[in-house]
Parts: structure tokens; sequence; C-alpha cells
């Protein structure tokens, strides 16, 4: 039956960022080993399935990896979508509709492009018939925002380049990450302009990649072999056009995380640091805000002086983000799975100084500039 | 009107259908049209077959002035898309119409670096095909 709470007990990121040789399903295989292993969990304990992808089912994920779930969500709210899992996760071993979940990821978007990002065909979503004669492209959405928030705000290249140039500083500590050379705000703001006000190092990268989760109950994961990581709260919302009055600046995050806050009975004042979806810098920015981190349009000072560094007063993207380890097209898993190190204490160099107790993930799929999805979660040691 | 043949169009096209047919026929005539509901009275952009604040079917056609601010914009350097990815700086912006609501077009006529949020712009109307015409948005002239 069901269960009074859930804990995050196993979990494991794909060391590969460039994979040719590999598929988006061997690398989901190796990182369900990975987290199992991890846990001290079996195959067979796995009884529900929670994954996502573009171009890729969860009937195919049975299949390759031979499982027979009772329970499966395909929830594709975007990037952030397995931070959504874990919050269905959640819910469906309250209900008692499965006692171990498995949430999943991977993609080889950079080493086989064409295979995992979607695109192609042509679309016949309403939305898309009034946008995609434009011009619409991932970045100039996001560039939208921006512009908006410098307008409204007097927000400055400079501060979004030092989100930048924190996240290279813990990548440079994460032998994994990606890009590990350390950046100043003067290389951001002269690396070329990819959609104005956003330069390249404003934005992710694409990367091949893959992870696993495992989510089961509290009292089960008393007895498993890593400190148990609880889910404290959770909350999902989406952001539109809205008829046509839309506000660039309203995220889904803001509700999501009054959600999250609620239900945890916490407030932003409880969280130590912060795993942001950073498609963009904006995208941070604008998160840090809507989470009530700060009061808004004042993220721009939040962000500045180095206080995203895991040296910093308030630790943001540990692991160096999408800006700088990975980003296989789609990220919310690695938002989870780098708070769990974290709070287990795990993360070596990279190991947040301070001490902590509860991180605050949380995450933006889709586009903030024209349709996006956001989901936020409160995990703590404790 | 260009011709086609000599000039093929790259760019995407919107796939019309009757839920948005009337709109594009519109722009066709050098009109733009957002619509209202007549049971909850509340606008629309883009266009449905229902109201969006209310599911009221039928919302009213109604003619917008052409006329606006930008809300934001993004001038895009780089892009994946077939037709922008030749045609780079091109700008994107959402104008806020006269009647309040938000339209995403492209702004046409003005230099990358003249362009502001806040600006006045007015509407032109740009054919792609024989059958397509698209809004786009230019600084506002003096009448």
């Amino acid at each position: 039956m069901g269960i009074k709470s859930a804990a995050i007990v196993g979990v494991y990121e794909h060391p590969s960022r460039f994979a040719p040789s590999k598929s988006a399903y061997q690398l989901i295989g190796e990182s369900v080993r990975g987290a199992l292993a991890d846990a001290g969990l079996k195959r067979n304990d796995i009884d529900g399935l929670f994954f996502a992808g573009f171009g890729m089912d969860s009937l195919t994920l049975c299949d390759y990896l031979n499982l027979y779930p009772s329970y499966l969500d395909s929830t594709n709210i975007g990037g952030v979508s397995f931070v959504a899992h874990a919050g269905h996760a959640m819910a469906a071993l309250a209900a008692g509709l499965c006692q171990v979940a498995l949430i999943c990821y991977g993609s080889v978007a950079a080493s086989q492009p064409g295979t995992g990002l979607g695109g192609g065909g042509r679309s016949t979503a309403p939305a898309d018939q009034y946008e995609n004669p434009y011009g619409p492209t991932v970045i100039n959405g996001y560039a939208m925002v921006a512009q908006r928030h410098m307008h409204q705000f007097g927000t400055r290249s400079e501060q979004l380049a030092e989100i930048a140039v924190a996240t290279r500083y813990n990548a440079s500590l994460n032998p994994e990450a990606k890009y590990r050379d350390e950046i100043t705000v003067a290389d951001v703001l002269a690396s070329r302009m990819i959609a104005a006000p956003l330069h390249l190092l404003d934005c992710c990268m694409v990367s091949d990649g893959a992870g696993a989760v495992l989510v089961t109950s509290m009292e089960r994961a008393r007895d498993l072999r890593q400190p148990p990581i609880a889910i404290r709260g959770y909350g999902e919302s989406v952001g539109h056009a809205g008829g046509g009055l839309r506000d660039l600046l309203e995220l889904g995050t803001t509700r999501s995380a009054r959600d999250a806050y609620a239900r945890a009975a916490m407030s932003a004042k409880d969280v130590d640091m912060a795993m942001l979806y950073d498609s963009f810098t904006i995208t941070v920015l604008a998160q840090i805000e809507a989470l009530g981190l700060c009061r808004p349009g004042e993220g721009g000072d939040f962000v500045s002086g180095g206080r995203l560094r895991l040296d910093g007063d308030f630790p943001v993207n540990t692991d160096g983000g999408g800006l700088s380890s990975n980003h296989p097209g789609m990220r919310g898993i690695f938002l989870l799975i780098e708070a769990v190190r974290q709070l287990r204490g795990q993360c070596g160099a990279r190991q947040v100084r301070k001490p902590l107790r509860t991180a605050i993930v949380s995450g933006i799929g889709g586009n903030l500039g024209y349709r996006h999805g956001a989901a936020t979660m409160l995990l703590s040691n404790s | 009107m260009p011709d086609a043949d000599a000039r093929p169009y790259l760019k995407p096209l919107p796939y019309l259908e009757a839920e948005n047919r009337p709109y594009f026929e519109a722009l066709q005539r050098h009109e733009l049209y957002f619509q209202r509901c007549q049971v909850c009275g509340r606008s629309q952009f883009h266009p449905r077959a229902l109201c969006c604040h209310c599911l009221a079917p039928h919302p009213q056609w109604c003619k917008a002035t052409g006329r606006g601010r930008v809300y934001t914009f993004a001038v895009t350097y780089h892009s994946p898309l077939p037709g922008f990815r030749e045609s780079t700086p091109y700008i994107v912006a959402y104008v806020e119409i006269e009647e309040g609501l938000k339209v995403l077009a492209n702004l046409v006529d003005c230099a990358p670096e003249e362009v502001r949020i806040g600006m006045e712009v007015e509407a032109v109307y740009t054919p792609a095909t024989a059958e397509i015409t698209l809004v786009n948005f230019r600084p506002a002239r003096p009448a």
C-alpha cells in the first residue's frame, strides 16, 4: 500500500560526453546498471518506469532493458521532465502503484545529431502556425526574455556572464565536465553573439549523456546502501501565451515553487544550494527570482561576485551545469543526480564547502520565450 | 507579388486549415485579425475555434489597427531554420498591438541597433507565396 515519504536511493550519471559508438539506449542501460549498484537494488526490484526522450519511447526502452513495469509515466514537458518524474514517482509510491521507481534518460545528440533532438516534419500545432514563419529558435526565445529583463530591471550582460563564469569554475573541479578551463566575464562578452543579448558562452552545449535515478519509500531506503535523500516537497506548472496576454518574466516556476515550499513546509530561507536548469544564463537568473531566492529584478545582483560558486554564499550548479558539464538535449535528470551527490557529501573536490541540509532542484523545459514546463523539488539529507 | 517559381520561398510556412484560414485570408487582404469572445468579452491571439478564456465556441473576428509597440525582441545571428539560416541577422519580436495582445513577428525596415523596447511599430504585409501573406512590423511612420 501507499507510503508516507519517498527518498532518492540510487543515482548514476554516465561519464561519457561523446559516445559515437553507442546508442542512447545503451547509455541508458549502463546508467540503470550504475544506479542499481549505487542503491544496492536489483533489476527486478524496478516496478515503475518514468521516461521521456525525443524520438524514443517507453515501450522500446522496456523491450531493450527487458523490463515489465506495472506503472509507467512518459510525461514530457521538455528537459525538466525528469524532475517532474521524481514528483510523479513520489505520488505513485504514495498511492501504492509501484514500490521502486526508475527515472532515466539518455541521448547521443552530439555524436549522432538528428537521432534525438526532434525536428523534421512539418508541425501542425496551432501556435506554431503563428510562430514558425518568423524564425523562432531555442535561443531567440530565451534572448527575448533576457532583453525584457534588461529593459524592466536594468540587468546587464555582465551579470548574466557572472553565471557562466561561476558555473565554469564549478566545472573546473568536476573531472567529468566537458569544459573545465576557467573563463572570465570578458570572455563571455567577447564570445560571438548567437541571439542578442545572448552570447555563445551564455548558452548550454549539446553533448551526449545519460543518467538514472531510483526512488522508493523512506522505510525501504533505510535498508539500502546509500544514505537516503528525502523528497520533501514538489510542484509543477507551465507557462505560455495566455491567450496573447503573456508576460515573459512570469515563470511557471513561481507556481511550482509555491507548491513545493508549501508541501515541504519550507521557504527559500531553508535552502542551502540549488540545481537549476541552465539552458541559458538567463534561465538561471529568472529562476532564482521565481524561486524567491531574491526579489524580482534583483537576480543580477544576486548572481554577481562569484556567489554561485561552490565556495560561494549560495552554490548553484555545482557540477558545471549544462553550460559546462553536459547537456544531452534534456538535462533535468542531472539536476537530481548532482543534488543527491552533494547532499550525500560524495562530490570530492567539488563538494560544497558549507554544510548542506536542503537543496532545491528546479527546471524549465521547452522554451521560456514560447511555451514552457516548470518543476521544482526540495531534497534533504535528514 | 513575387514569382514563386522564380524565387523559391525557403522559410517555414503556416499550415492552413479551417481553424486558422480566416486569419491568413485576412492577411492576404492586408488586414490583421484577432478575436473577441461574444460570451465572456475577452480577446485572444492567436485565433482559435473557441475562446481560450471560457471555451465558448465561435469567438468573433475583429480587425486590429495594426499599430503597436515592441514588447521585446531578439536579434538572431544564428539560426538552423531553412530560409532564416541564409538571412541572418533577423529580428524576432513580440509586438503588443493596441488591442493589448502580443503578436510574434519579424521587425523589418529596421537596423538591429535601432530597435528599442517600447518603440512604435506598424504592420506591414509581406507576400511569401501566391497563397500566403505574412504580417510583419516596421517602425511607425507619421500618417
